[in-house]
Parts: structure tokens; C-alpha cells; sequence
């Protein structure tokens, strides 16, 4: 049921409080609120937090607790764990909150015209499909192998609307 | 030691010749002479304070330790003579017509007033700071540059996007469609009344011509009130026409404003489209 524990060494995200959006290590645990926490790579210097204002990642690093700065950040360098971070779904999703909270009247006018002309695209391949398979009714795999095709062409046009954001930055 | 500079710089023209010379170099160069040299060097308060307000010597004895019995300046009398010159006239002659009646008459220019009112007028209260609008200070916020795209809000164009040229006289802000791009002239907008947006066109090469104007722009009212009543209607311009200059400075505008238009990809569709706000959208959490 439950899948990520507090322990030593798990990588928390930092949800709200003066350290919001900060990734941090749990070094040792205090009292059944509150944890010492490091992130040396993040910015965050060693204190108390409360488990409240953190949430659990995937992530667990390697080291025994109440393990000094250096020997947090050597084991965080040594997983990455930034750059998986950024890898992940979580952080992208965040990313993209961000990336469009800070879109200006210009961004917003190109993200709907890019997305008029995709959505204009996939309409234009699902008549096509819809004719077909009306047309010859029995023959279901092709219909099949079809619908795979525009989802293949869905992926590249997904790119376009974060891409047209991206390049307007 | 101030004292002794002091005592320097009062001698050019007056007693040692020997330092005479650097000191007259610089006196030489601002020839009204030693007045204008004394007058720059300002002594400190020779009235010193016992408490605020309470100087230690009285009148007379300022007078005598500024030695103001020295400094009795009086003005020059060429001015007092050219005042006396140029006294206006007083009277005219003016020729009269009919015989018998002597040619001319001597007439006052400046006439007693024929009627004095029963309660004079008040003295005014004196006022501090109180300008006519045409010496406000105009002021321009810091995100309208020339070159903004601006969101108009009222009037027959609201909701259009439009491209900032330059803040006129009177504080308000001319502004272009550009006329082919949104059908949007060449106007007057009100900083107030408008969203200025982040998006800004390179406007740095358009030259806008200089006989455009708050008078230019200003609305026309033909104010002949001989009429009474009845036709009315008729002289008034209902219907307003398009000037041929106003063509003409339009053309010269636009085509330097839509050449920096056309170097932005996306920004024409962008002017051509209107702001609007739907299902979600909240203008105090949109950035613009």
C-alpha cells in the first residue's frame, strides 16, 4: 500500500515554507514531527523540518544517519539525483505549472494557434479514418493499424505546443 | 585661514598689484568685476545663534559688522533713462469727422472705469502649486515603451492590439493599428484605459512625422451661433471625413511600422486577433 518510507537517506520535496520546490535528504529523524534534513546540492543548509511541509520521492541515498554535509553530497552527486529529478514526470509537471503561469498575451496567441492546427490535423486523420471504416465496414485491423498511426503523429505535435513556448522564452 | 583667502580674493583691483595677476585672470574672465567676485564668496552668519530664532546682535549692530555703510549699491542710470523712454503713450489723436468740429480729437487710451461695484471682491487666500493643465507633469508608466503592443479597453476599438509610438503632449499616447493589420488609425489612447502587454516591436528606426499633434488630433466643434434654433442640425458635421493628410500620414507611418511588423514571425495574426476573457481566465493572475 504505502511505497516510499521515511528513512535515512530518503530525497523529499520540499512543498511549501521558505525552502518551497527544493529537493532535501533526510539525514536523521528527531521526534515523530520533525527530521534533520540537508540539501547540500539544492541550497537547503541542515535543519529541522517538519514532515508535514515534505513530500517523499523515489529516491533514497546511501548513508548512515546523522552523516555530515560532505558525506550527504557526495552521495547525492553519486546517484544524480538532480538530473533524475528533472527527468521525472513531477518535476516536468511542475516545470510546465510554471512555464505557464509566466506566459504573456503573445505566448498564449501562439500556443492556441499551434494548438488549433494540431487539433486540425487529428480531426482531418480521424474522418479520414472514420470514411474508411464506414466504408468497408469488415475490416477492423486495418482500423486498427490506423489509429496507431495518428497517435504516433501525436507525440510530434505535442512537442510543438511546449516547443512554441519554449522557443518564446 | 578662510579669512586669509578671503582677503585674497577681495583684493583684485583694489591693493597689492603683485597677486593682482592670477586673481584678475580669473576676474578677466567674468568682467562685471569685483562686485560679481565679492558677491560669489558668501560669508558664513555673522550673527551668531543664542537660541533658535535669537541672534546675539541686535539690527544696528549687524548693520555695522556686515558694514553695510560700505555696500550702498545704487543702479546704474542708464536703466532709469531708458525707463523714462519708454513710457507708453498716454493719449492718442484721432481725427473726427462733420465741419466745424476742429480735425482731431485727443482721446485717453486708458480710460477711467465707468462703473464701480457696490462690495469689492474678496482678497484671495494665497495658493501654492496650483498649475493649468498644460504645465501637469505628464507621466508614463515604466512597461509603455515606444514600440509596446497595447491592449485598448474602451472605445470603438476595445479589445485590439495595437502598437505604441510615442506619449504626446497632453499625456496621451499615439498609437497605430497598424491600419491594415487591425483597422486601427492613427489615435490618440488613454494610459489609463489601457493593458500594456510585454511584447514590444522594434520601433527604434521609425521616424513619426513632427506635425502630429494633440491640435492635430483634436476633435472639431464649429461654434457659429448665429443660428436660432431651427437649423441647427445642418451645420454641425455629423458625419466625420476622413482628411486626405490624415491618409497620407497614415501611409508614412505604417509602412516603416509594418516592415518592423513583418521581422517578428506571428506578431501580424497576433495585432490582428482581439483580447477577450472566457470561462477561467482571471486578469489579476494573467501575465501579460
Amino acid at each position: 500500500v504505502f511505497k516510499r518510507f521515511v528513512e535515512i537517506g530518503r530525497v523529499a520535496f520540499i512543498s511549501f515554507g521558505p525552502h518551497a520546490g527544493k529537493l532535501v535528504a533526510i539525514v536523521d529523524v528527531i521526534d515523530q514531527n520533525r527530521a534533520l534534513v540537508d540539501g547540500p546540492c539544492s541550497g537547503v543548509r541542515r535543519q529541522a523540518m517538519p514532515f508535514k511541509c515534505m513530500q517523499l520521492t523515489d529516491f533514497v541515498l546511501k548513508f548512515p544517519h546523522s552523516a555530515r554535509q560532505k558525506c550527504v553530497r557526495r552521495a547525492w552527486e553519486k546517484e544524480n539525483i538532480n538530473e533524475k529529478w528533472a527527468a521525472t514526470r513531477w518535476a516536468k509537471k511542475i516545470e510546465a505549472r510554471e512555464k505557464k503561469a509566466k506566459m504573456t498575451d503573445f505566448d498564449r496567441y501562439k500556443v492556441m494557434k499551434a494548438k488549433k492546427m494540431r487539433n486540425r490535423i487529428i480531426k482531418h486523420e480521424m474522418k479520414k479514418l472514420q470514411k474508411m471504416s464506414s466504408k468497408k465496414g469488415k475490416k477492423p485491423e486495418k482500423s486498427e493499424k490506423s489509429e496507431k498511426a495518428p497517435k504516433s503523429e501525436k507525440a510530434p505535435k505535442s512537442e510543438k505546443a511546449p516547443k512554441a513556448q519554449k522557443a518564446q522564452k | 585661514m578662510a579669512g586669509e583667502k578671503a582677503a585674497d580674493e577681495k583684493k583684485p583691483g583694489k591693493r597689492k598689484t603683485g597677486e593682482k595677476k592670477p586673481a584678475e585672470q580669473k576676474a578677466g574672465q567674468k568682467e562685471v568685476g569685483e562686485k560679481k567676485k565679492r558677491a560669489k564668496k558668501h560669508h558664513a552668519s555673522r550673527n551668531p545663534v543664542l537660541a533658535r530664532g535669537i541672534g546675539r546682535y541686535s539690527r544696528s549692530a549687524m548693520y555695522a559688522r556686515k558694514a553695510l555703510y560700505k555696500r550702498k549699491y545704487t543702479a546704474p542710470e542708464t536703466k532709469i533713462e531708458k525707463k523714462k523712454k519708454e513710457k507708453p503713450r498716454a493719449t492718442i489723436t484721432k481725427p473726427v469727422g462733420g465741419d466745424k468740429n476742429g480735425g482731431s480729437r485727443v482721446v485717453k487710451i486708458r480710460k477711467m472705469p465707468r462703473y464701480y461695484p457696490t462690495e469689492d471682491v474678496p482678497r484671495k487666500l494665497l495658493s501654492h502649486g496650483k498649475k493649468p493643465f498644460s504645465q501637469h507633469k505628464r507621466r508614463l508608466r515604466a512597461s509603455i515603451t515606444p514600440g509596446t503592443v497595447l491592449i485598448l479597453l474602451t472605445g470603438r476599438h476595445r479589445g485590439k492590439r495595437v502598437v505604441f509610438l510615442k506619449q504626446l503632449d497632453t499625456g496621451l499616447l499615439l498609437v497605430t493599428g497598424p491600419l491594415a493589420v487591425n483597422r486601427v488609425p492613427l489615435r490618440r489612447a488613454h494610459q489609463k484605459f489601457v493593458i500594456a502587454t510585454s511584447t514590444k516591436v522594434d520601433i527604434s528606426g521609425v521616424k513619426i512625422p513632427k506635425h502630429l499633434t494633440d491640435a492635430y488630433f483634436k476633435k472639431k466643434r464649429l461654434r457659429k451661433p448665429k443660428h436660432q434654433e431651427g437649423e441647427i442640425f445642418d451645420t454641425e458635421k455629423e458625419k466625420y471625413e476622413i482628411t486626405e493628410q490624415r491618409k497620407s500620414d497614415q501611409k508614412v507611418v505604417d509602412s516603416q511600422v509594418l516592415a518592423c511588423i513583418k521581422k517578428v514571425p506571428q506578431l501580424r495574426g497576433y495585432l490582428r486577433s482581439t483580447f477577450c476573457l472566457s470561462n477561467g481566465v482571471y486578469p489579476h493572475k494573467l501575465v501579460f
